[in-house]
């Protein structure tokens, strides 16, 4: 007579004798995990960046207007035209100042939210700063236009304070100029400064209350002016935090065709030869070359950024 | 936090009133912006962006929601691809977090490096890159091309809203799970899944704002196709009733801004 056996276990399910070959073999399960977003970025992702780079070795035949899928240098040669040369330095020209003046504006603001606020206050301060980091880029640009536009905001501000003579003056400096703010590099600048700040905010900041408490105690204790430990403690201990951001700054406005686009004199960038060519002269392989030169300008500048120590920072 | 009334002092407490100055003028110079954009959207001048404006009124809002046709098959299109994009980047992100946080293996910064380069080199890149690849491969625009840009840079937002939290999920809990005899997949369920809820549905989130307003790279892999911040772009280069760009553009802030508040406030919570 068969009977009950409360004491043998029931026969492992399906789930569990799947469960239990998992754990005896975690590189399959790691497998099984990135195999689907190693193939997203890998094949879809490097594969396109090598598309990119396979693209600027061939070239436009001008009569046809066709790409010629064939290995040629001629893009390349075509890139280091005296006019293409221009383009190039005036954008890395325009992201070393946009650099610059975003690490200054930058500075001050961190330095308060990483030293003086109240930890609720920090916490409101980095939402205060990166909630436009998130919000539309687009929007942001567009609200520079309607700041600086003959009538708008500035040229009200201006007028009130009876400096429109300053401003002519200022407008008429030859190549950075323009009939008015929103048309020349001033605007390109300010916009440009605006959109990336919070990007170079957030890294100084975190630099900054990385800065022992210790330290500078010591550095008081030793008889430092407050002048002194800031110059000589505060700011070397803060810099790859500096740095870190630069990367973004830099790199953003050496993509960037919106701006330039929007907020220009005619003069060109990059990013816009990039979109032209790619577009209306349907040259991508001039259009591939031109990014390969930001891509390239990119690691020699993450190469000296992972010297001064950046990449710790962020 | 650590008694900061008590210990001593040597260095000032209270910021030096010229650096309060400046951190009131950088506030002001992050924020103003949006006041200007919000004012406009009120003003009567169809063509100009007079200051101050020369009379104010509700009725852009009005035009822009009956007189305006044009706006609503992009506003469509861009939630659409949002949404697809933002549900791609959460499964493949946390699918990368949950591989990356199980060990260390060979191979495992390269993995890192690789997430967060679409969005570390300038987005034209990644456009122009796509628009190559789709170009040598025959692929036409259409939906999905502008789906796989974006889900491209959307990933890495997923993935570090998800790393951080399994960083700071203790390993404790899922071995005792085990030991309780919870199968992987129960452990996963009831121990993994509650643990990176919050930090899906933030990511998740800030994926959305990110892909809602996307136009560097969308330029490039949308062909014909119009998004709402292509249909911006297009307002900005030949504007047609200015005032309604910017009720659009108030709508845009406001579906940006929300999201973005509420994903800050689910990581804050859970990091008390």
């Amino acid at each position: 007579m068969a009977t009950l056996s409360p004491t043998q276990p029931p026969a492992p399910s399906v789930v569990r004798r799947l469960s239990a070959f998992f754990s005896k073999h975690p590189t399959l399960v790691l497998i099984l995990l990135l195999a689907a977003p190693l193939l997203w970025l890998g094949v879809i992702y490097l594969g396109s960046l090598g598309a990119l780079l396979l693209q600027s070795f061939y070239k436009l035949d001008d009569f046809t207007g066709l790409v010629v899928r064939e290995f040629t240098l001629d893009t390349y040669k075509q890139l280091f035209t005296q006019s293409n040369l221009d383009i190039v330095t005036r954008t890395a020209a325009m992201a070393s100042v946009v650099t610059l003046a975003c690490a200054l504006l930058a500075f001050p603001i961190s330095f308060y939210m990483a030293r003086y606020a109240s930890p609720s206050g920090k916490v409101v301060f980095f939402i205060a700063v990166t909630l436009p980091l998130w919000s539309s880029y687009l929007v942001r640009v567009y609200s520079w236009k309607l700041i600086l536009a003959k009538e708008g905001v500035v040229g009200w501000f201006i007028n009130l304070l009876g400096l429109q003579g300053a401003l002519d003056a200022i407008l008429a400096v030859p190549t950075i100029g323009g009939p008015s703010l929103s048309v020349s590099m001033y605007g390109t600048f300010l916009a440009f400064v605006y959109v990336w700040l919070p990007y170079m905010i957030i890294p100084t900041y975190t630099a900054l209350t990385r800065v022992p408490r210790s330290m500078l105690e010591a550095s008081a204790d030793l008889g430092a002016r407050p002048a002194q430990t800031f110059w000589r403690v505060i700011l070397p201990l803060a810099f790859p935090g500096v740095v870190a951001g630069s990367i973004f700054t830099f790199s953003l406005t050496l993509g960037d065709y919106i701006i330039p686009g929007i907020l220009g004199n005619s003069a060109f960038f990059i990013g816009q030869v990039v979109l032209t060519q790619q577009g209306t002269a349907g040259n991508i392989p001039l259009a591939a070359a031109f990014t390969v030169v930001p891509m390239f300008i990119m690691f020699v500048y993450l190469f000296i950024a992972a010297r001064l120590g950046a990449f710790e920072a962020l | 936090m650590f008694s900061r009334k008590n210990s001593p002092r040597p260095i000032a407490s209270r910021a030096p009133f010229g650096l309060k100055i400046l951190v009131a003028g950088v506030l002001l110079f992050l924020y103003c912006p949006f006041g200007i954009i919000l004012l406009y959207a009120f003003t009567t001048e169809e063509t100009a962006f007079t200051f101050p404006p020369p009379g104010l009124t509700f009725d852009w809002f009005r035009v822009a929601l009956f007189n305006r046709p044009d706006i609503f098959p992009p506003l469509l299109l861009s939630i659409q691809v949002a949404l697809v994009a933002t549900t791609v980047a959460l499964v493949l992100g946390s699918l990368i977090a949950l591989g990356v946080s199980r060990a260390k293996f060979f191979g495992r910064e390269a993995i890192t490096f690789l997430v967060i380069l679409p969005i570390a080199l300038p987005g034209i890149i990644t456009g122009i890159s796509l628009r190559s690849a789709f170009g040598l491969f025959g692929i036409d625009f259409s939906f999905w091309t502008i789906v796989i840009g974006h889900a491209t840079f959307c990933i890495v937002v997923v993935y570090n809203n998800v790393i951080a939290r399994l960083r700071r999920t203790a390993k404790s809990q899922m071995e005792a799970s085990a030991d309780l005899g919870a199968d992987s997949f129960q452990t996963f369920r009831h121990i993994v899944l509650p643990a990176i809820g919050t930090a899906l549905l933030a990511g998740g989130m800030l994926a959305f704002a990110l892909s809602f307003d996307e136009v560097i790279v969308t330029t490039f892999t949308a062909g014909q196709q119009t998004t709402l911040p292509i249909w911006i772009f297009s307002q900005l280069v030949r504007p047609r009733q200015r005032p309604v760009t910017n009720v659009v553009a108030v709508f845009v802030i406001a579906v940006t801004f929300i999201p973005i508040l509420i994903a800050q406030r689910l990581t804050q919570d859970s990091n008390d």
